[in-house]
């Protein structure tokens, strides 16, 4: 198994071999059972937020390293509408469409770093890394 | 530098070996029981033949250079090797500086009558064995750290026993400080253990806990509410007076949670829970 | 599979989830349940996760709307089997299940619904006896 992959996410039916396939990748660096838990469902949040508000898009799921520890990193990219303001889409509460508003703030308490950077119109790309001690 | 002098490292090679190793043995601090002499000796070859095979006029002037790999892969390897064992940072210390002695001893036999490039030589051989006896010490240091790291996941594995009090009633004693690492170990044990023995009952007893801060409080809540939507309850008990105080001051809400003061009376309320009760027996026939 | 079965236990339906629900298949359950719900005049749905290792968002509103559609036929949701690090997974993404119990397992689960509509015959024997 390779160090990096990359998936097309265009259906629903696209989000559990998804899923399944980054529980491979944590399992393969040896992430605990609650690591690997908080990753997946982190990732399952991501991806369907992708599918919802910008009709799909591209993960890349990656393993990394820094210093002794390793992690996985995934990638979501979407040319989407966008998130014009994204401070407010990261406050606890927040919602645009029939979700439970849980969102951007729960999945970053899941995991240990999360980059977002959108652009109205262009697309949205979020970058989420778990390190197996995380 | 004049090319001679690295050549003429390398040709006394067996001479500085010899120096090196027997400046260690005559060390008063030599530690026979955790290595041979012979071991000693090897280890000290190895590392010598590497660094002047490495050495070159060039290198010399830049001890941060990437050529030097090989020989700081050593070091690291017998440093990590020293600190596992037990050796004291001085003694592995002692292992690089009685080498930089005989370098330096070689020189000047060798320099004596150039005393301009004798000055010259030692001074870049000397910060030569200097980095690398920081490179000995960092590398020592995190050996260390791996021990401590060892030895801390191994107490907080011991600590945080989950007891089966009674059917359906587990006790949690936690004893010492409880940071986000062992939260998240005391949860796991706590919810596996509630499903191993189906019990609906925990008891979280903090008497134990020195000091509980809203960091502290927030993971206590947190474990509280992952057992609750399990389908079990949770109590917190041993809840001392000072860490009340500093509970409400800092504002806090533990409305939610269920307190008590004690195990025992967590353990009584859990009874009631349950819908038990403890009784005393009336008439108790002797056993014949 | 295109339907996920659904048990009748008495006064009780038994939905074991063992797969992870896309869309189609999780509107069906909401539908299946409901007209299960009425057509049987159960009291209470008791939803089994312990096959899931996964409860996203997603999952978690699907469980709420079951519990909130149940409760407006009159009948009780209790969700059992939920795994320790789902739970764990869910404090932390501050997911509230709102509308439905929760217990250990079947059993318990069924002992938690047998005691809520239970009492509610039981306020319903009150009130008529006062009246």
């Amino acid at each position: 198994m390779l160090n990096k992959d990359k998936m097309q996410i265009e259906k629903e039916q696209d989000v559990v071999p998804f899923r399944n396939r980054v529980k491979e990748y944590a399992v393969k660096i040896g992430m605990s059972l609650v690591n690997q838990t908080k990753l997946i469902t982190a990732a399952s949040e991501l991806v369907r937020n992708m599918l919802k508000y910008a009709n799909g898009g591209m993960v890349i799921i990656e393993v990394i390293s820094q210093g002794r520890d390793s992690g996985i990193r995934l990638v979501f990219q979407d040319k989407g509408p966008g998130i014009k303001d994204i401070s407010l889409a990261m406050k606890d509460g927040f919602t645009t469409g029939k979700s439970l508003g849980i969102g951007l703030p729960g999945t970053k308490r899941l995991v240990n770093e999360f980059d977002i950077k959108s652009e109205v119109g262009a697309g949205t790309t979020v970058s989420i890394i778990k390190w197996k001690n995380g | 530098m004049k090319p001679d002098i690295i050549k003429g490292l390398q040709k006394k090679k067996k001479q500085i070996l010899e120096d090196w190793v027997n400046v260690q043995l005559a060390d008063a601090g030599l530690r026979e029981d955790l290595m041979s002499n012979e071991e000693l000796r090897e280890q000290s070859e190895e590392l010598l033949n590497t660094l002047l095979k490495v050495l070159t006029d060039k290198n010399l002037a830049d001890i941060q250079s990437s050529e030097f790999e090989p020989v700081h892969e050593i070091l690291g390897g017998i440093s990590i090797s020293r600190a596992r064992q037990g050796f004291s940072p001085r003694e592995t210390g002692i292992y690089i500086f009685s080498l930089k002695d005989a370098l330096l001893n070689s020189l000047q036999a060798e320099l004596k009558d150039d005393p301009a490039l004798l000055i010259e030589a030692i001074n870049k051989v000397s910060k030569l064995m200097d980095n690398m006896g920081i490179v000995t010490f960092e590398t020592f240091i995190k050996g260390r750290e791996e021990v401590i790291l060892r030895q801390t996941n191994e107490i907080t594995e011991i600590s945080t026993p989950v007891i089966r009090v009674w059917d359906g009633i587990l006790a949690l004693p936690i004893i010492g400080t409880l940071d986000s690492a062992r939260t998240q170990v005391v949860m796991e044990s706590l919810l596996q253990e509630i499903v191993a023995s189906s019990s609906t009952i925990a008891i979280l007893d903090i008497s134990g806990v020195p000091a509980v801060d809203s960091l502290v409080a927030q993971h206590l809540i947190k474990t509280v509410a992952a057992t609750r939507l399990m389908g079990a309850e949770c109590i917190i008990s041993g809840i001392r007076p000072e860490i009340a105080q500093t509970i409400v001051h800092l504002g806090i809400d533990l409305s939610n949670i269920v307190t008590k003061s004690s195990l025992a009376s967590a353990l009584k309320y859990s009874f009631s829970l349950l819908k038990m009760e403890v009784k005393k027996v009336q008439n108790v026939k002797a056993p014949q | 599979m295109d339907r996920i079965p659904i048990l009748q236990l008495g006064k009780f339906l038994l939905v074991t989830i063992q797969i992870d629900l896309y869309d189609r298949l999780a509107t069906n359950l909401e539908s299946d349940l409901v007209q299960m719900v009425n057509k049987t005049e159960a009291r209470g749905v008791l939803i089994d996760i312990s096959a899931l290792s996964i409860v996203d968002s997603f999952m978690g509103r699907i469980l709420g709307n079951i519990g909130s559609m149940s409760k407006i036929m009159d009948a009780e949701t209790v969700v059992v089997g939920m795994q320790p690090a789902v739970a764990i997974t869910l404090i932390e993404l501050g997911l509230e299940l709102k509308g439905v119990h929760t217990a250990l397992n079947v059993d318990k689960g069924m002992e938690l619904l047998a005691q809520k509509i239970g009492l509610v015959d039981e306020e319903l024997e009150e009130d008529e006896v006062g009246a």
